[in-house]
C-alpha cells in the first residue's frame, strides 16, 4: 500500500480540486482530508458519515471558583497569559481567577502549583472526526473545533485511522488532502508517506512558497513531485519555477491550464472531471497517470 | 489601531488586501506599518519590495538538562503534556521540537538539573517599504512554533499609528495568535463554495474572539450572490469586493501592487480604510457612553 500526500506551501492553489478529481480516477483508494483547519473535501464528495468520534488532543485547566484563594501563583507561573482576575467572588476573596479556555495550553503547571487545589485539569474535546463513505471509496475527515489548537494531532490520528481502513479493505493507496504552509499540520500530514505533490501556481508567491514547502519535504526525505495549476496564466513563470524545481532535482510531472471548470464544478458539487471532458481534465488525468507512474 | 486580514481559505488575497490598504494609507501621509504574521509563508515581501535593515534571530526557551545532576525521577516527564521532556533509563531526555516552553519541568525538577537554553525558531525581519513600515516573521523550515513566533513578531506593532496585520490561512492556533488584540478584522474570501465554506469557519473563530470584523469578497463576479446571500443573512457587511479582474491576476502573478498598476483602485482602498476607521469610531464612542 502506497500513500501520497497532497500539499501546497501557498494556499489557494486548487489541491482540494485535484485531490477531488484523483478521487475519481482511484480505482482502490481510500481519502483523509488532513486540513483540518478548513475541510473543503467533502463539498465536493458529499460524504455519508458511518462513524463519528471525538478527538482529544489534550487537558486543559480550570479554576474552581468557590476554592480559589486569589494569591495569583497560578497567573504568576502561567506562561500563556491565561489567567485573569475576573472571576466571581467567594467566601475568602472578593475576586476569584479564571482561566481563559482560547489561551490555556494545557501545560498543567497552574493545577501543580495551586496551594489549595482549586484547579482541575480535564480533557477537552477539541473537535470530531469522522469515517464516511463516498461515491468513490472511504473517507476519513474531520472537524477541528471553533479557535482550537491541536491540529497535527488531529492530522496524525486521521491518517493512523485512513491506514488501518485501507489495510481492512485490502486498498493499494492512500490519497491525503494537506493544508497550507510548512508548520505542524503539513508536517503531520506528509511524515512517512511514499510521495509528495505539490500544486503550486505561475506566480511569485506561488514560486516563493513552493521553494519553502519542497524544501521541507526533501528534508523529511520523502521524494517530492511538482504540478503547476493554471500555467497559462503567466507560461514565462511557468517555466521558471519547472527550471528552479530542475536544479533541485524536483519533477514536474503536470501542467494543467486555467479553466472556470474548477469553480463551477465546486458548485455542482463534483469534481472538475465529472463536470467537464474538455482539455482541463485531460490535463489532470496526465498528471494523474504520471503520479501513479512515480509511485511504482 | 491594530487591523487584522485574516481568511480560513488559503490563496483568496489576504496579502493583496494587507499591502495595497498599507500602501494606500501611508499615501494618505499617515504612519502604517505592515507585519507579515503568515511566517510560515511570507508573502508581503514580494509586494511591497522592502529594504531589510535588521534581522533578528527569534528562539524560544526549552529545558536542557545536566545529567551529572539528575536523579532519574521522572518528576519533569510526568508534568511535561507535551512528551517534550521524558526520563528514560534513569536520566532525563529531551525533545525540543515538541516543547511549549511553558517552564513546568524546570519547576518541578527537585535536583536543580535543569536550565532554559534558547531554541531558534526563525528570524524576525524590519525594514521599510515606500513609506511603509514593514516587519515579518520567517519560520525555520521544519520548525513547527508557529504561534510564538508570530508573537514575537507583534510584539513589534507600533503603539501609535496604524498597523496591518497579515494573518495566516486557517482557523486554528496560528490565526489566533495573529488576531488576537487587533481592533478590526477584514476577512477575505472569494465568491467559490470552498471560499464560502471557509468563510463560514472564520466567522465563528472570530466572533468566539469577539473582534468587530466585515468581509471582502475578492475576485467577486456580479451572477455569484451566494457569499452576499450569506453575509446578508447573518447581518455581516460586505465592505469591500474586489472584482474578478484578470489584469489584477497577472500583476498579482508578477509581483505588481494593485494600486501602481490600476491605480484608480487607490481610492477604493483609501475608503476602505476609512470605513473601517469610521466604524471603530463609533464603537469607541459607544463604549465610553
Amino acid at each position: 500500500m502506497k500513500e501520497i500526500g497532497i500539499i501546497s506551501g501557498k494556499g489557494g492553489t486548487g489541491k482540494t480540486s485535484i485531490v477531488a478529481a484523483f478521487a475519481g480516477l482511484a480505482k482502490n483508494a481510500v481519502f483523509a482530508d488532513c486540513d483540518v483547519d478548513a475541510a473543503d473535501l467533502h463539498l465536493v464528495l458529499e460524504p455519508k458519515v458511518k462513524q463519528t468520534s471525538d478527538f482529544s488532543g489534550g487537558k486543559q485547566a480550570f479554576i474552581i471558583a468557590e476554592k480559589c484563594i486569589g494569591c495569583g501563583k497560578c497567573k504568576d507561573l502561567c506562561k500563556f497569559d491565561a489567567i485573569n482576575l475576573n472571576g466571581k467572588g467567594n467566601d475568602i476573596v472578593g475576586k476569584t481567577f479564571t482561566v481563559d479556555p482560547i489561551s490555556c495550553e494545557g501545560c498543567k503547571v497552574c493545577v501543580e502549583f495551586c496551594p489549595v487545589d482549586a484547579i482541575e485539569f480535564n480533557d477537552q474535546i477539541n473537535g470530531q472526526w469522522f469515517i464516511s463513505e463516498t461515491r468513490f471509496g472511504t473517507m476519513v475527515h474531520a472537524k477541528l473545533g471553533i479557535a482550537e489548537e491541536n491540529s497535527g494531532k488531529l492530522v496524525s490520528l486521521i491518517r493512523k485511522e485512513t491506514k488501518k481502513i485501507a489495510e481492512g479493505q485490502k486498498k493499494d493507496l492512500i490519497i491525503v488532502d494537506g493544508s497550507p504552509g510548512i508548520g505542524c499540520p503539513v508536517i503531520a500530514s506528509i511524515t512517512g508517506a511514499d510521495l509528495v505533490l505539490i500544486i503550486t501556481e505561475p506566480t511569485l508567491s506561488g514560486k516563493h512558497d513552493l521553494q519553502r514547502v519542497a524544501q521541507l519535504a526533501v528534508g523529511f526525505n520523502i521524494p517530492v513531485l511538482v504540478a503547476i495549476n493554471k500555467y497559462d496564466l503567466n507560461p514565462e513563470m511557468a517555466d521558471q519555477i519547472e527550471k528552479d524545481a530542475l536544479e533541485h532535482n524536483i519533477k514536474v510531472v503536470g501542467r494543467i491550464r486555467y479553466d472556470k471548470a474548477f469553480t463551477k464544478a465546486q458548485i455542482m458539487k463534483c469534481s472538475v472531471i465529472e463536470y467537464t471532458c474538455s482539455a482541463v481534465s485531460e490535463d489532470i488525468k496526465a498528471l494523474w497517470r504520471n503520479v501513479i507512474y512515480a509511485l511504482g | 489601531m491594530k487591523i487584522a486580514i485574516a481568511s480560513g481559505k488559503g490563496g483568496t488575497g489576504k496579502t493583496t488586501i494587507a499591502t495595497n490598504l498599507a500602501c494606500s494609507i501611508a499615501d494618505m501621509g499617515k504612519t502604517v506599518q505592515y507585519l507579515d504574521c503568515d511566517v510560515e509563508e511570507p508573502n508581503g515581501h514580494i509586494f511591497l519590495k522592502p529594504e531589510i535593515n535588521e534581522t533578528q534571530t527569534i528562539t524560544i526557551s526549552v529545558p536542557q538538562v545536566d545529567a551529572e545532576k539528575c536523579t532519574g525521577c521522572g518528576k519533569c516527564g510526568h508534568i511535561c503534556q507535551y512528551s517534550a521532556i521524558i526520563c528514560l533509563k534513569g536520566t532525563a531526555m529531551t525533545f525540543e521540537q515538541l516543547c511549549h516552553s511553558c517552564g513546568g519541568c524546570m519547576l518541578v525538577c527537585p535536583a536543580g538539573a535543569i536550565t532554559e537554553k534558547q531554541k531558534e525558531i526563525g528570524f524576525l525581519e524590519i525594514g521599510t517599504a515606500n513609506g511603509v513600515k514593514f516587519g515579518q516573521g520567517r519560520l525555520k523550515i521544519g520548525d513547527i512554533h508557529t504561534p510564538p513566533l508570530i508573537k514575537k513578531v507583534k510584539a513589534n506593532a507600533l503603539r501609535e499609528g496604524i498597523v496591518i496585520i497579515d494573518a495566516p490561512p486557517g482557523t486554528s492556533c496560528p490565526v489566533i495568535e495573529a488576531v488576537r488584540g487587533a481592533d478590526f478584522v477584514l476577512l477575505v474570501t472569494e465568491p467559490t463554495p470552498f471560499g464560502l465554506n471557509d468563510l463560514k469557519l472564520a466567522v465563528s473563530m472570530i466572533r468566539e474572539l469577539k473582534i468587530p470584523f466585515a468581509v471582502v469578497i475578492n475576485r467577486s463576479e456580479p451572477d455569484e450572490q451566494l457569499t452576499n446571500q450569506y453575509c446578508r443573512d447573518e447581518n455581516i457587511e460586505v465592505i469591500f469586493e474586489v472584482p474578478d479582474d484578470r489584469r489584477i491576476a497577472e500583476a498579482y502573478s508578477v509581483g505588481k501592487m494593485i494600486v501602481d498598476v490600476l491605480p484608480d483602485y487607490k481610492k477604493d482602498f483609501v475608503g476602505l480604510y476609512k470605513n473601517i476607521s469610521k466604524r471603530l469610531e463609533g464603537t469607541q464612542r459607544n463604549k465610553t457612553t
